[in-house]
């Protein structure tokens, strides 16, 4: 029972990490119809520029957020100056983009930083909180992750629901061209889209860093987690992502705990093939219809 | 106020619009029939940027427009009410309209209640549990949220009923009246379009080939059928 528990409070933490992935895939998906594989690079050069910083002599929070702003910038830069070009233009194009970058922006960080991995603080203490003079597997970090995906999901869910650029950026992503009738600057829309997308993805980074390390190539494992996830979700729905997350990280954590660490990677493929093969359009999503 | 010089829109190869030109004063209702393909839709996709003319000038108070985004156009008070589709289905009633007023700060929509009152008791339903002509109420509706000073209507009377087309044909009247509104109306149904308009021009195959100076009985029945 004590194994199931921690197993169970692991997922909640590893799941968390693969929502805030997945909910930047589902925003970039929601306003432009791209699969943005270069996520995986660009919360890594985030979360590098959170290292630099620290290793420079900045404070961890001074860091953190610092993270997550280049986040904002990077993802509104990198369509405004790249994939402006490709929307609109067959998925193949888009897809052959973000793959490019995501060698690009790899191969860059590993010329800047070197490939060795550097070892990344968390925000708080990872020794498991103490219940009954039992340590769990749940750390004061954890439960930060927890909560700060949490109020992330929270804070789209209110921007989308409640405020005009979230009307307006809804309105963008489901009707460009009526959107664009009635006023609404589309483009910016799409920017705004990748932007947050990207901070999600630099909050992910930042959370997974200190299990992960930090290395050009070391959180492509998380984006294909992430995008399970995603899919699980149903890859248009921003809740459905953080439930997918949730529930990715509970099966990975059973199957991990009980089959072995090493059949973690396959039992996500198996998860992954299960959902297209048995409900394509994930758990959560309106739309039958899918692109790529 | 809108002046059209000799417009000419393509396709790639296939020319849409053929040198059109067009003139409506303030507060006038003009009419564009025409039979499928004809280029009237082409036409109001012009006007408010959607399309770009290959040449020719799209004037507004004097003021060249072609080339500008649609975005800044709507700002210059165009409201263009596509064809068909242009209710935002995943969207409540409520965020419809209110997208129509959000770039000039208004959500007061008590105007648009008053002409339609339907739309208010439907405010929290998705668009898409509206009926056609529920529809066509709120893509008029959503457009008039912007105040606009030149209103560019496609097909407004598209598989509605009779009595709701004659309806919307009564409203464009109306509203002309009390706001000095000017229209453009695209229309097959050419009987109802011509009895509210000032003017009419019919277009085939992207060419004015009467308006409403040079329409007789024969060019009529040749392009309107009856």
């Amino acid at each position: 029972m004590d194994r199931f528990i921690d197993l169970t409070l692991n997922g909640l933490s590893n799941g968390a990490i693969y929502a805030a992935v997945a909910l930047s895939l589902v925003l970039i998906w929601r306003s432009t119809r791209i699969l943005n594989f270069a996520q995986a690079g660009m919360l890594m050069v985030t979360t590098f520029i959170a290292w630099a910083l620290i290793d420079h002599g900045a404070g961890y929070w001074l860091a953190f957020f610092a993270a997550l702003l280049a986040g904002l910038a990077l993802g509104a830069v990198i369509e405004r100056v790249l994939i402006r070009r490709v929307e609109g233009a067959p998925p193949l194009n888009a897809i052959v983009v973000t793959l490019g970058l995501l060698v690009l922006l790899e191969a860059l960080a590993g010329m800047i930083w070197g490939g060795n991995p550097k070892s990344f603080p968390p925000a708080f203490s990872i020794a498991g909180y103490k219940i009954g003079g039992r340590a769990v597997l749940f750390s004061p970090f954890d439960l930060f992750t927890v909560l700060v995906v949490g109020a992330l999901m929270l804070a789209l869910v209110l921007l989308f629901r409640r405020t005009a650029l979230g009307l307006q950026m809804r309105a963008a992503a489901f009707a460009p061209e009526v959107a664009r009738l009635l006023g609404v600057r589309v483009g910016r829309m799409f920017t705004s889209g990748w932007a947050l997308a990207s901070l999600a993805g630099s909050l992910a980074g930042l959370l997974v860093a200190p299990s992960v390390f930090v290395a050009p190539s070391n959180f492509d494992a998380v984006l294909v987690f992430g995008f399970t996830a995603a899919v699980l979700g149903g890859l248009d729905s921003p809740p459905g992502a953080v439930v997918g997350g949730v529930v990715l990280g509970l099966a990975l954590s059973y199957i991990s705990g009980y089959a072995g660490a090493s059949t973690v990677t396959l039992g996500a493929l198996a998860i992954l093939v299960a959902v297209l093969m048995v409900r394509p359009q994930g758990l959560f999503t309106r739309e039958q219809v899918r692109r790529v | 106020m809108l002046r059209l010089e000799g417009l000419t829109a393509a396709y790639g190869p296939v020319v849409a619009l053929d040198d059109v030109s067009l003139e409506v004063a303030e507060g006038e209702i003009a009419t564009v029939l025409g039979a499928n393909g004809a280029g009237k839709t082409t036409l109001l996709r012009t006007i408010s940027g959607l399309v770009r003319a290959r040449s020719g000038r799209v004037l507004l108070d004097g003021r060249e427009i072609g080339g500008a985004k649609v975005e800044e156009i709507v700002r210059l008070g165009v409201a263009h009410v596509p064809e068909g589709r242009g209710v935002i289905a995943e969207l409540t009633v409520e965020e419809n309209l209110r997208l129509g007023g959000l770039w000039r700060r208004t959500r007061d929509a008590g105007d648009v209640f008053e002409l339609f009152p339907r739309l208010q008791e439907r405010l929290a339903q998705p668009a898409s549990t509206l009926s056609g002509g529920e529809r066509q109420m709120l893509v008029i509706g959503r457009a008039l949220m912007a105040r606009p000073r030149l209103l560019l209507l496609d097909e407004p009377s598209l598989g509605l009923a009779p009595r709701i087309t004659a309806q919307i044909m009564s409203l464009l009247r109306d509203l002309r009246e009390r706001t000095g509104l000017t229209v453009v109306l695209v229309e097959q149904n050419a009987r109802s379009a011509l009895s509210v308009a000032d003017r009419a021009i019919v277009l085939a195959l992207g060419r004015i080939v009467a308006s409403d100076e040079t329409l007789d009985d024969q060019l009529r029945h040749a392009y309107l059928g009856f």
